[in-house]
């Protein structure tokens, strides 16, 4: 069992992670690192279930037989991209707050919000 | 030209995103999206009445057989759904014009209704779909235009409630892809009819009972939920006017189509409601909910803030409703999301109008009020009664069922709560009306003069619809009813 | 591996090194996914995740300043959410099938249609390209959807009402001192890039075959564009490249996709169904992958370059807002 499902550990693992990282912390770079790392994470879970041992990649040739799943492979290169358009706009999101703002930290920004209400 | 109506639905505004950066004046740009949407709401109406007359329709995206290729697949929740949206997206694009050139600069006019497009196309491909992580791609076109389009509010405020919303729509929606790898992983299947027909077999694995509870969660940051909710108040504040209305009235409801969709037709009805105490669950936090967020709402001086907290109570009640468990209370649900739409969309619209001219949603700044602007406070009154569930208004037409519903079950005690709830909507709403009608406004004040036409029509066009609903009530309820059943199918 | 380089980024203060370490995530992930046959994936994480979102974060950092000021907070209470989420997964995992395990679910129901069939059905080797441009096409159309959206997105944040001009002498002056330091740099790079852009037309053409596609292709296009504005400046990028052009670029490309999918319809086929667009079927599927990839990395390329410049143009704004501040 250990060895069958340890892959998906160390991906919960990973995923927990990222997942700390963008509720726990303040910064907001750092928060948009986190959400990478968790989705990163997932991507790896997905081509994990594709893969198929003793299979090559899919793309057929005459010396292969035996193909990991392409389905999940499909599946994560929309994920990505969609992964990589989240991040382009977060980013974007940071650098016009840290103008409007003068800040980048959570609760700074919190505070400056309070004091104008 | 007919049997392709599925997916003209959702490609005719795609297709016409990228169109918009071609015309570049604004103005021609706002009656193209005008033309798209009114488009989108004439196939929704073409697709109910075949959806009624013929019963579901299956399209195969490129000709692939599913669960193979994308199918996209109306039954008569989806039709519903979609005739919301693009009605409401209709009737409030009407009013954009007007109301983005006071709140956004011109140049960003283009984008703006390039955005508005996506996130309309997003909404109706989430609704249509057939296929688990379609929905996850459409979800993303319409959060990511979301955020860029709440981002364009005036003032700093609304950068960073867009960058909070962002950061919770990506956890949900995170957590719905894992969710969707889970049930892949156990089935080998993405599409959802064929989900349902191999589920059964591996439910009471651990697997799919943590698939089902990540899903549930992902949904639920989606449909603001209390206590996931935080997002939602920020966001509706200091988003555009225009955007708040479309938004209001139609992205938790598609959240909540998802949860409908997943919990009855994928999952299926018996694996939903036994395996987790997801009714006790759903009924706690829907009460909660509604009580909480309801009493948020009364110490508001941002009636942008207001509504939307009064948003998240009436969330509440549509998942109280789902709760019940029964086709009745199903059906006051669905009732519940088409009058909300109405209520919520009139609502933000006519605040949208004093926006407009006041250029504040304060409530000190809405002092006398009523004088000045009669026609747009009037408005305001009725879709406030409407939320209080006044008689002869949509809200009372909701919650009269949503009650019937929950005492079908002998739950009078909730059915005490759902009218205590009620109380609490008078409160806020009488706030509004004392200040506008009964307070002299500051002297020194400028005056201001009614709304537009350009604005006060859509907003009454929408307030009508409340009252004609509210009144004759056929055909709500039948659409509502015909679809709890059907998602009921032999399920008791 | 992963583990580590993870851990060291929640503890770093640094974000510069919390950037580096992102993209040393990235590659790692990519490698990753290469020992788990998935290599067009592969391609991509690496294009993107050590690439694209790497060099964005750097931009941001430019304006942002790279210290993390404040501790972070909330530490318990995440904790046990975070702790709680992962026992419900690990508890998930407990009745998943082994990894590896060919008589997986996943592995028998859907998938082997595509395996055994597309080779009659699409007629393309890489059987990614065939799933991902025709069996599951609509998906992709939304994929590249939601890259114009983000496109969309960072143009209505950041964009500028017009391009600076470029009166600013001593800005310029300074940014002309720096690239002239870097003039070994820019000579092999000016030779590097025809190199780069033609590997793109490759990896757009090959895809079909090897790993690759528009997507890939896309970004490789960018980044010989990218490479070029970070070494000759903006004001010179700019020159050559034409924003509004680019921008309506992104939308041709999202368009074209939409097309071929309309000309299907209005063959007689269902939307996005390729086999229709001429007589022979696989002839018909060669060419609609053809056309959709070749949509996908146009608009790829271009959000990509809308992206670089209006973030890259943003530091430039600020600097002169800054030194117009300190001479007003």
């Amino acid at each position: 069992m250990i060895v069958g499902l340890y892959n998906y550990w160390i991906v919960v693992i990973l995923m927990m992670i990222g997942f700390y990282i963008v509720i726990a912390q303040g910064n907001l770079i750092k928060k948009i690192a986190g959400l990478i790392i968790f989705q990163t994470s997932v991507f790896i879970f997905y081509i994990s279930i594709g893969k198929v041992d003793g299979a090559t990649a899919p793309i057929l040739a005459d010396q292969f037989s035996q193909y990991s799943n392409p389905l999940p492979h499909v599946l994560i290169l929309t994920a990505i991209v969609v992964g990589i358009a989240t991040t382009a706009l977060g980013l974007a999101l940071i650098v016009r707050i840290k103008e409007a703002y003068g800040s980048i930290e959570e609760d700074e920004i919190q505070e400056k919000d309070n004091q104008e209400c | 030209m007919l049997a392709h109506l599925p997916v003209l639905q959702v490609i005719v505004p795609l297709l016409a995103a990228p169109s918009c950066l071609i015309i570049k004046r604004p103005v021609l740009v706002w009656m193209f999206t005008l033309m798209v949407s009114g488009a989108a709401f004439l196939i929704s109406i073409a697709l109910l009445q075949q959806v009624l007359a013929s019963g579901t329709i299956s399209y195969e995206m490129g000709g692939w057989a599913p669960p193979w290729g994308i199918e996209y697949r109306i039954d008569e929740l989806n039709a519903i759904l979609l005739l919301i949206i693009s009605a409401i997206s209709t009737v409030v694009l009407l009013a954009a014009q007007t109301s983005i050139t006071a709140e956004i600069s011109e140049d960003r006019h283009t984008i703006f209704y390039a955005l508005y497009l996506l996130s309309l196309a997003g909404m109706l491909g989430i609704v249509s779909t057939g296929d688990a992580f379609n929905v996850f791609v459409f979800l993303e076109i319409s959060s990511l235009s979301a955020y860029a389009m709440i981002a364009m509010g005036q003032g700093r405020r609304a950068l960073w409630a867009s960058y909070q919303y962002l950061i919770m729509g990506t956890i949900g929606a995170t957590f719905i892809l894992i969710s969707i790898g889970l049930m892949y992983q156990m089935t080998g299947t993405l599409n959802m009819a064929d989900l349902a027909d191999r589920l059964p077999q591996v439910a009471n694995t651990k697997t799919v009972l943590v698939a089902f509870a990540f899903f549930i969660v992902g949904v639920c940051l989606k449909l603001a939920l209390f206590p996931l909710h935080m997002w939602l108040p920020n966001a509706y504040s200091y988003a555009p006017s225009i955007v708040t209305a479309f938004f209001a009235a139609t992205s938790t409801k598609v959240a909540l189509y998802l949860l409908i969709r997943f919990t009855f037709s994928v999952f299926g009805y018996s694996f939903s409601f036994t395996t987790l105490p997801l009714q006790e669950l759903f009924l706690g936090l829907g009460l909660l909910g509604i009580f909480i967020a309801s009493a948020a709402a009364i110490y508001q001086t941002n009636l942008k803030h207001l509504f939307a907290y009064s948003s998240v109570a009436q969330i509440g009640y549509m998942i109280v409703g789902f709760s019940v468990g029964t086709s009745a209370g199903l059906m006051a649900t669905l009732l519940h999301v088409f009058n909300h739409a109405l209520i919520k969309g009139a609502l933000f619209l006519a605040l949208g109008a004093v926006m407009y001219r006041v250029n504040s949603v304060q409530l000190n700044d809405f002092k006398g009020l009523a004088r000045q602007m009669p026609l747009t406070m009037a408005a305001i009154v009725v879709g406030g009664l409407s939320l209080i569930g006044v008689p002869l208004t949509v809200g009372f037409v909701s919650k009269w069922y949503l009650v019937m519903a929950v005492l079908d079950n002998g739950w009078w005690p909730v059915a005490v709560l759902i009218l205590l709830g009620s109380l609490l909507a008078i409160v806020y709403v009488w706030k509004i009306v004392e200040v506008a009608y009964f307070i002299d406004p500051e002297p020194g004040t400028p005056q201001v003069s009614e709304a537009p036409m350009a604005l006060l029509v859509p907003v009454w066009l929408l307030v009508a619809g409340n009252i004609y609903f509210g009144i004759d009530t056929r055909l709500g309820v039948q659409m509502a009813q015909s679809a709890a059943q059907s998602l009921f199918g032999g399920s008791p | 591996m992963l583990l580590c380089v993870a851990v060291a980024i929640v503890r770093m203060k640094d974000l510069l090194a919390v950037v580096m370490l992102l993209g040393v995530y990235g590659l790692l992930s990519a490698s990753f996914f290469v020992t788990m046959d998935a290599v067009d994936v592969a391609f991509t994480e690496a294009s993107v995740g050590a690439g694209i979102s790497t060099v964005l974060m750097l931009t941001t950092i430019a304006m942002t300043g790279r210290n993390e000021s404040a501790p972070p907070y909330k530490h318990l209470l995440a904790l046990v959410l975070v702790v709680m989420t992962g026992a419900l997964l690990v508890y998930g995992t407990m009745d998943m099938p082994y990894f590896g395990f060919a008589e997986a679910p996943a592995n028998l129901h859907v998938a082997p249609r595509y395996i055994q069939d597309s080779m009659a059905e699409v007629g393309v080797p890489n059987l990614v390209t065939a799933v991902l441009a025709s069996y599951r096409g609509f998906d992709t159309f939304g994929e590249v959807m939601v890259i114009f959206t983000a496109g969309l997105g960072v143009l209505a944040l950041l964009g500028l009402a017009k391009p600076p001009k470029d009166g600013d002498a001593e800005i310029d002056l300074l940014h002309d001192k720096l690239h002239e330091q870097h003039l070994v740099l820019r000579v092999v790079c000016k030779m590097l890039i025809p190199f780069i852009l033609l590997f793109a037309l490759y990896v757009q053409f090959h895809g079909d075959f090897g790993p690759g596609g528009g997507f890939q292709a896309g970004v490789i296009f960018a980044a010989a564009i990218i490479l070029y504005g970070m070494l000759f400046g903006l004001s010179t990028a700019r020159r050559v490249i034409n924003q509004p052009l680019v921008l309506l670029l992104s939308g041709i490309g999202a368009m074209l996709y939409g097309m071929v999918g309309v000309v299907s319809m209005l063959k007689g086929g269902d939307f996005l169904d390729y086999s229709v667009l001429l007589s022979d079927p696989i002839a018909g599927q060669h060419l609609g992958i053809l056309l959709i990839e070749l949509g996908v990395g146009i608009t790829v390329a271009s959000v990509m370059v809308i992206i670089f410049f209006n973030f890259a143009g943003r530091i430039e704004y600020l600097q002169r807002k800054r030194s117009r501040d300190k001479q007003g």
